[in-house]
């Protein structure tokens, strides 16, 4: 993977440092602070695992180590509008691999993928626990329920500008 | 509570706020409000009732009328008709798929009546935001029990003599793990909750915490209480954020009613709770690798012994229960283990809940006594299989549960009779399959899930279940050959045996058990290179029915790869060496003269 170089502005830096302080910079609150700088920056380029590292006192490969283990924590940034397809088990047998084609080959890009405009990206999650709409597709806070690949055209186009 | 003379309850569950429940509340209060009768009925946001499938749900009390997939468009009818002219509104009433008949009661339907809601006692009854209705449901006074009148020891010996297990996939038992943790020394110890809930397609944890977080809050205290940790954890996943607000507010109100804090009811008894927060990783879901991540790391598995309970977090004694566990805990102790170890089976008392799911017509979140029959679950409380069609399988416990079929749908459900027909209860999901499922290819969905969760740490999980997907890939590609059942199966029992925690041990379950139960599908991938359900597209044969094709050329003009040929009014031919399978010929053709073979 090609990686993404990333210079992070003082500003940055202070807003990060403020984050683990308000964990006390305790290293046993690593994930919360991940939580939390991911939630801010939308993603966890290494630039910010460095400094996380420092203000938490651990090295730069532990916080790595997590962030890699979690498929919740990302080192690319998504794209605006973040679609999740849920490929659980129940929204499985109803379907999901149909309707998880469909975003991919509509948008022409791969789980884990950001279009070029920066617009759409695809994740897999597992179950969000509404298998009673399955199957079941996410678009940034968004739920969309009982998701036909037929439908995929119309879910895309409510986010045109 | 004000004196209303009529409740509309509707659910705020995950599901049911997706299709726009909220935006419905909202439409029911200003409705009430323009009708000028804001002091005699009253609008109640509450958690999930467990019928899903017909979501959004609006249940009027008292006389229990059931709404099903209501609209916000709806509300200005049901309050002009039912509230204001006492006439139900029956184009919304819940129509039973096999009479016809439409069921004005809830307790007339199917889905509710062989249900016991012990540990969903609330949900969908009280608003899981306001901790007074809690209290007015005997919220509480478990608690004010045991601190006020009980000691630790005879706590725990209710918990014992109830026979409440874990719920959370093992089934140990309760009162046991208390009384461990209890007698390992130390003077620092931790409650903590597994809300982690990894399954997919289980979702009885969240609906809990969404529905009644207060029960759950109840418990560990009590569990503090007896094991003499003043500290709790809830170890939810961040995938579930309106539990974690449900949860989040409730534990701010307990604190205000001094119910969590110091000297809980008068007593030197202190106990408060925070919240950690999981990141995606199923395997953390494992008490071990649960505990790891709580303290910042990888969420890797370790050896047992020691058990949290001895050596947990921070390495102090810890004890580490499922939310549906702890939510069954105050009911116990004010009913009494004689009438909860009343319901149930010799070994397995009580109830358990399960998330049906799949092609099932009523998918939801069901209660019921330990001992049911799966025959019980899927054909009555379910209502049987989605369009008519013909069940399958069922897969119970999850990617490391097991697939039953036919044969097992009058098998009890209860830990040890799940174990012995080759599946597991788990954490309570149940996913049903009809005829139109292959089961290689389910087998291989559920090894692709534990593949990719695998954390890597031990050899036969990382390495031996990545070989096995291989061979389901091959296998559903038509490459399979005639000794890939066998090696399956020895490598699968490998795994089994050598690898360091349950995720791995039971990862190849769901593959055993569908060869045991199905093998007659993998030899037909094998040996006649044939998907009996038309699922694994690489076997599927496209090809045109000399009588009905017109010769219309559309299906020509549709494939992508021109591997159709033929002339105008002719009959037209699919080249297979050249046919990627897309169907797009399929779906063009208006005279059915595409088949799959
Ligand atoms: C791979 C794996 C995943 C697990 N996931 C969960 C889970 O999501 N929730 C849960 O409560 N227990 C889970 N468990 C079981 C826990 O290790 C532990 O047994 C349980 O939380 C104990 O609580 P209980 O006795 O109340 O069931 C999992 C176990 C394994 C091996």
């Amino acid at each position: 993977m090609s990686r993404i170089k990333v210079e992070l502005k003082k500003k940055d830096v202070d807003t990060i440092r403020e984050i683990c302080k308000s964990f006390d910079n305790q290293p046993g609150e690593l994930i919360n602070v991940l939580h939390k700088t991911q939630h801010t920056f939308g993603y966890l380029p290494a630039e910010v695992q460095e400094v996380v590292a420092k203000e938490l006192s651990v090295p730069v490969a532990k916080v790595y180590g997590v962030v890699t283990f979690y498929s919740f924590f990302s080192m690319i940034p998504k794209g605006k509008h973040p679609i999740s397809i849920c490929t659980g088990t129940a929204c499985y047998v109803r379907g999901a691999e149909n309707v998880l084609a469909e975003f991919k080959k509509t948008l022409k890009i791969e789980v884990g993928e950001t279009t070029a405009d920066g617009k759409f990206s695809i994740s897999c999650l597992r179950c969000v626990g509404a298998c009673g709409l399955a199957p079941v597709v996410m678009v940034g806070e968004k739920t969309y329920g009982r998701v036909s690949p037929e439908m995929v055209k119309d879910i895309l186009k409510e986010y045109d500008e | 509570m004000a004196d209303y003379k009529i409740h509309l309850l509707v659910c705020g569950g995950t599901g049911c706020k997706s299709s726009e429940s909220q935006i419905l509340a909202e439409h029911l209060r200003n409705e009430i409000g323009n009708q000028g009768l804001k002091d005699y009925a009253q609008v109640v946001g509450t958690g999930c009732f467990g019928f899903c499938e017909k979501g959004p749900i609006v249940k009027i009390i008292p006389d229990n009328t059931f709404y099903t997939q209501v609209k916000p468009e709806d509300a200005k009818e049901i309050v002009e008709e039912h509230i204001v002219k006492g006439r139900k509104v029956s184009r919304l009433l819940y129509k039973d798929p096999k009479t016809e008949k439409i069921i004005t009661d809830s307790k007339g339907m199917e889905f509710y009546k062989k249900q016991v809601r012990i540990a969903l006692r609330n949900c969908g009854v009280i608003d899981p935001e306001n901790i007074e209705e809690y209290i007015a449901r005997d919220g509480y006074s478990a608690l004010g029990k045991v601190l006020t009148s009980m000691t630790p020891e005879e706590t725990i010996e209710i918990i014992k003599k109830s026979g409440l297990r874990g719920r959370g996939g093992a089934g140990f038992p309760t009162g046991l793990k208390w009384e461990i943790t209890r007698q390992s020394p130390g003077k620092e110890k931790y409650v903590v909750c597994n809300a982690d809930e990894g399954d997919p397609g289980a979702f009885m944890d969240r609906s809990i915490l969404e529905g009644d977080p207060h029960s759950v809050i109840e418990a560990m205290a009590i569990n503090g209480f007896c094991t003499g940790a003043s500290n709790g954890l809830v170890y939810i996943r961040a995938e579930y954020p309106l539990a974690i607000d449900r949860l989040k507010n409730a534990i701010d109100q307990a604190r205000h009613y001094g119910l969590l804090g110091e000297k809980i009811f008068g007593t030197d008894f202190c106990f408060d709770i925070t919240l950690r927060y999981g990141a995606g990783a199923f395997v953390c879901g494992e008490e071990t690798a649960l505990i790891h991540s709580m303290e910042g790391g990888r969420g890797e598995p370790t050896m047992k012994p020691p058990f949290p309970s001895v050596k947990g977090y921070l390495g102090k004694p810890t004890n580490v229960n499922n939310v549906e566990t702890f939510a069954s805990v105050p009911v116990i102790i004010n009913k009494g283990f004689e009438w909860y170890s009343s319901i149930g089976t010799e070994k397995s008392k009580g109830t358990k809940v399960f998330a049906l799911a799949g092609k099932v017509n009523n998918v939801g979140l069901i209660e019921v006594p330990m001992g049911i029959t799966l025959r019980e679950v899927i054909f009555e409380i379910g209502g049987g299989i989605k369009n008519g069609k013909k069940f399958k399988g069922v897969q119970i416990g999850g990617p490391s549960g097991g697939c039953l079929t036919h044969k097992h749908l009058d098998v009890p459900i209860d830990y040890e009779s799940l174990v012995a027909a080759g599946a597991m209860m788990g954490s309570g999901g149940m996913i049903i399959m009809d005829e139109d499922d292959c089961m290689v290819d389910v087998a291989k969905y559920f090894l692709d899930f534990t593949v990719d969760e695998s954390c890597g740490k031990c050899t036969p999980c990382r390495v031996g279940n990545k070989r096995m997907h291989e061979l389901l890939v091959n296998i559903t590609k038509g490459n399979g050959t005639k000794d890939d059942i066998d090696r399956l199966m020895n490598l699968g029992n490998v795994i089994r045996d050598t690898s360091l925690c349950m995720l791995g041990q039971s990862a190849p379950n769901p593959v055993l058990s569908i060869i045991d139960n199905f093998r007659e599908e993998y030899e037909a991938h094998i040996a006649e290179k044939k998907c009996p359900s038309g699922v694994c597209k690489a076997l599927m044969i496209y090809e045109i029915v000399p009588e009905n094709c017109v010769g219309c050329t559309a299906c020509a003009r549709a494939c992508p790869v021109g591997a159709i040929t033929g002339e105008r009014k002719e009959i037209h031919r699919i080249d297979p060496s050249l046919c990627i399978k897309c169907g797009a010929c399929m779906d063009r053709c208006k005279f059915n003269a595409v088949i799959v073979n």
